[in-house]
């Protein structure tokens, strides 16, 4: 379909249908380096979201796959944006959680609201799945970093894929792989072993249990990631569709142990 | 030759003496031969139902459809040379996708109903291209209520509070023009909708056709879809028994 | 003077070998860019917007003007606070005052706030690696009242009940937080932006002079201007 061309996503030059920067002032006889020859590309990301935390659960009679972020975008160190949200229904069987730049997070979101929108469109009875999300998203972050001009971005895909739990992660450089529990960025260091063992403990989680734990991984990286931030989302992917929650805060922090004595 | 066009049918970029342009009439031709299709705009809801006819009993039901999602919120129903239509069903879609990227919010009716007619005026205007055979309905709910735009083979359009075109759309419009539209709500308007497709079908010309209902309004929050199976076989079942009972009144008649 | 200030010697200007070049040196004061190193704020109310700022436009440590009006019309409905580079803030708004007013006319009735928002944002998102600009846009439009949205540096958007911008806000962060109250009438948010770009103003060296304010409402745009010198006050120790 003619409208699956994202071109009209790419701009073109900022400065264009004039004289070359600086050009009148060539004089004759004097050599000039050519502007044109070198562009800028320092790209480094500027408000920016933390980690993302997913993973599937399944006990026989519930499964899914649980996911969660904070709502916060740093500038910096400065906790500017609170009411960030990083993760997006896609379908009824999709979330997308992003981590990194929060202004390419919503570009690249742009773009996936249309092809679902493509998609209900043609009204066929069928809906992406998501490692077709998955795939797509590897593509153009692929694609990017090879123009090198990274969308500078962790996503994680999360939803049910023919009716089994399914999450995959994909970052900047194009670099993506599926697992049953992950983590982008501090996440991955520091929550991604504490669900790991919770799993190996209790293989078999309700989604009450899970969510419980994802809860407390949220804790823990509040308490350990100088970037992240007490109020945050979670989501829900099952057979019966997708849910993600209002903000929701940490509220059951403990602190009591700074009152001990050596 | 020497028929009605005498010369002056031939090509979209010429008129004729009388200032007409044949090409453009001949297009308005193919949409009268099609199934008619209506729309209706009612309180806080459009309807919109076409009388699909199926030609042949090999093909699959519920194949060629001609109610079409343009946008999450905007719904067109085509009348005419479908392949046609399908040309105009995707311009659209990339309008509304194309606003969407540039504005960031979704196209209104009006602005898109613009771009659509200005499409398909463009095809009257060349000797190169023969204009569009088809006329189309676009429905969307807005912030203001209710929208509804047709448009035909020479670009003209209108906003219509009900409209009817194809095979029948005569006696289609004496049918809606009887109806109060701006009381109606969602569920009276797509059994009156499916009630004018059955009454106006011609089951002498044409045997077998299908019935397409969809809808967009404040039931829908907004967003255009076809009609849930249950509306829809309630309303199919309704009109098959207004016919009924319309046949039954004119057997007494006699 | 200003020879001797660009840090070359007078004879170089006449040396044939190496002609004089008038060249640009960031470092030097009053060669740099222009630049509203600046305090911006806006805050959504039940029928409209309250939105401010400073009024000084600095060049490195001199202050080029300092009556600047960063907050630009638009349209009728719907302004920017602008803060960074004075020429892209000033060419971005162009750019889009322009393109909106065609879509005005195309439409056949004021745009929405989040259509020139998302306009904004598409040239700070597709531009950013060329452009320092940090815009504010507010305004009214029937569909969903009074709307703040801020397009920070690396050109995301996002609607805040209130937001603040430019380099005097760091220092107001904790005294916004304090003192916002969502659902607050018209007059308590302009005495909360004064106070709020008053404060900023008296620790940040790039911002200073007047406060500028503006009122956005269904009946249009209000602006006022508090003085220098009538500032409110406030602890000097």
């Amino acid at each position: 379909m003619a409208h699956h061309n994202f071109d009209r996503f790419a701009a073109g030059p900022l400065w264009h249908n004039g004289p070359t920067p600086g050009g009148i002032y060539n004089f004759p006889g004097r050599q000039v380096e050519d502007s044109g020859r070198f562009q800028e590309r320092s790209k480094q990301p500027i408000t920016t979201g933390t980690s993302v935390i997913a993973f599937k659960y399944d006990n026989g009679v519930e499964k899914g796959v649980a996911i969660a972020a904070d709502m916060l975008g740093s500038y910096g160190s400065l906790a500017r944006f609170r009411d960030c949200r990083r993760l997006c229904k896609v379908n009824n069987q999709i979330i997308v959680g992003a981590g990194g730049d929060y202004a390419d997070f919503q570009y690249v979101q742009s773009m996936i609201e249309q092809k679902t929108i493509d998609d209900e469109c043609l009204d066929d009875g069928f809906s992406m799945k998501p490692r077709a999300i998955y795939t797509w998203l590897t593509n153009i972050l692929y694609n990017r970093r090879s123009k090198m001009d990274p969308f500078w971005n962790n996503f994680i895909v999360a939803g049910m894929q023919d009716g089994e739990p399914y999450l995959g992660s994909i970052d900047k450089l194009g670099t993506a792989y599926e697992d049953n529990i992950i983590g982008t960025g501090l996440g991955m260091q520091l929550g991604v072993p504490l669900i790991r063992e919770a799993i190996e403990r209790k293989p078999l989680m309700s989604k009450a249990e899970a969510q419980q734990l994802l809860v407390h991984t949220m804790e823990v990286l509040f308490y350990r990631d100088a970037r992240s931030f007490p109020k945050y989302q979670l989501g829900f992917i099952t057979p019966d569709g997708v849910t993600i929650s209002d903000p929701l805060y940490l509220d059951n922090q403990k602190w009591g142990f700074a009152l001990y004595k050596k | 030759m020497s028929t009605i066009g005498a010369g002056y049918d031939l090509s979209a970029s010429q008129f004729s003496p009388d200032g007409r342009v044949f090409q453009v009439e001949y297009a308005q031709k193919a949409v009268e031969n099609s199934g008619t299709v209506i729309g209706l705009r009612g309180k806080d809801c459009i309807v919109l139902a076409v009388e699909k006819l199926v030609t042949s009993k090999l093909y699959e039901a519920g194949s060629n459809r001609r109610i079409f999602n343009v946008d999450r919120h905007i719904g067109m129903a085509v009348s005419g040379l479908i392949s046609d239509a399908r040309q105009i069903v995707e311009t659209a879609r990339a309008e509304c996708a194309n606003y969407r990227s540039q504005y960031g919010t979704n196209i209104p009716l009006k602005y898109l109903n613009d771009r659509v007619s200005m499409f398909m005026h463009a095809y009257t205007l060349y000797s190169a291209v023969r204009p569009f055979g088809c006329s189309v309905i676009l429905a969307a709910y807005e912030a203001d209520g209710p929208q509804m735009y047709m448009i035909d083979p020479s670009g003209v359009s209108y906003g219509y509070l009900g409209c009817a075109v194809g095979k029948a759309k005569q006696s289609a419009k004496t049918e809606i023009e009887k109806l109060n539209l701006k009381d109606m709500t969602s569920d009276q308007l797509v059994k009156e909708a499916a009630k004018i497709i059955y009454q106006v079908h011609d089951e002498l010309k044409d045997k077998e056709f299908e019935l397409e209902l969809s809808w967009v309004g404040k039931n829908t929050k907004g967003v255009h879809e076809r009609v849930s199976d249950a509306v829809y076989q309630e309303a199919e079942r309704s009109a098959k028994l207004a016919m009924e009972d319309d046949s039954d009144s004119e057997t007494e008649d006699m | 003077m200003a020879m001797m200030m660009n840090g070359r010697s007078a004879m170089s200007k006449f040396d044939l070998a190496s002609p004089y070049i008038p060249s640009y040196d960031p470092t030097v004061p009053w060669q740099a860019e222009h630049r509203t190193g600046t305090t911006i704020m806006a805050v959504e109310f039940d029928g409209g917007v309250v939105i401010g700022a400073d009024s000084r436009s600095t060049t490195g440590v001199y202050i080029a003007n300092r009556v600047t009006d960063k907050l630009t019309k638009i349209t009728d409905n719907i302004y920017c606070c602008r803060s960074g580079s004075s020429a892209d803030t000033q060419a971005i708004a162009d750019v889009v005052r322009y393109h909106i007013g065609m879509h005005r006319m195309e439409l056949g009735e004021e745009p929405r706030v989040e259509v020139a928002a998302t306009l904004f944002q598409d040239m700070c998102y597709n531009y950013r690696d060329s452009l320092t600009a940090g815009i504010i846009l507010a305004g009214w439009d029937p569909y969903k009242g009074g709307q703040v949205y801020t397009i920070p540096l690396g050109g995301m958007m996002l609607r805040q009940q209130i937001t603040i911008g430019g380099s005097g806000s760091t220092y107001v962060y904790g005294y916004v937080d304090k003192h916002f109250k969502p659902g607050m009438t018209k007059d308590e948010c302009m005495k909360f932006v004064l106070n709020a770009v008053t404060l900023a103003m008296l620790r940040d060296g790039s911002s200073g002079g007047c406060v500028r304010l503006g009122v956005i409402t269904k009946e249009g745009t209000v602006k006022h201007c508090v003085l220098g010198n009538e500032l409110p006050q406030f602890f000097m120790g």
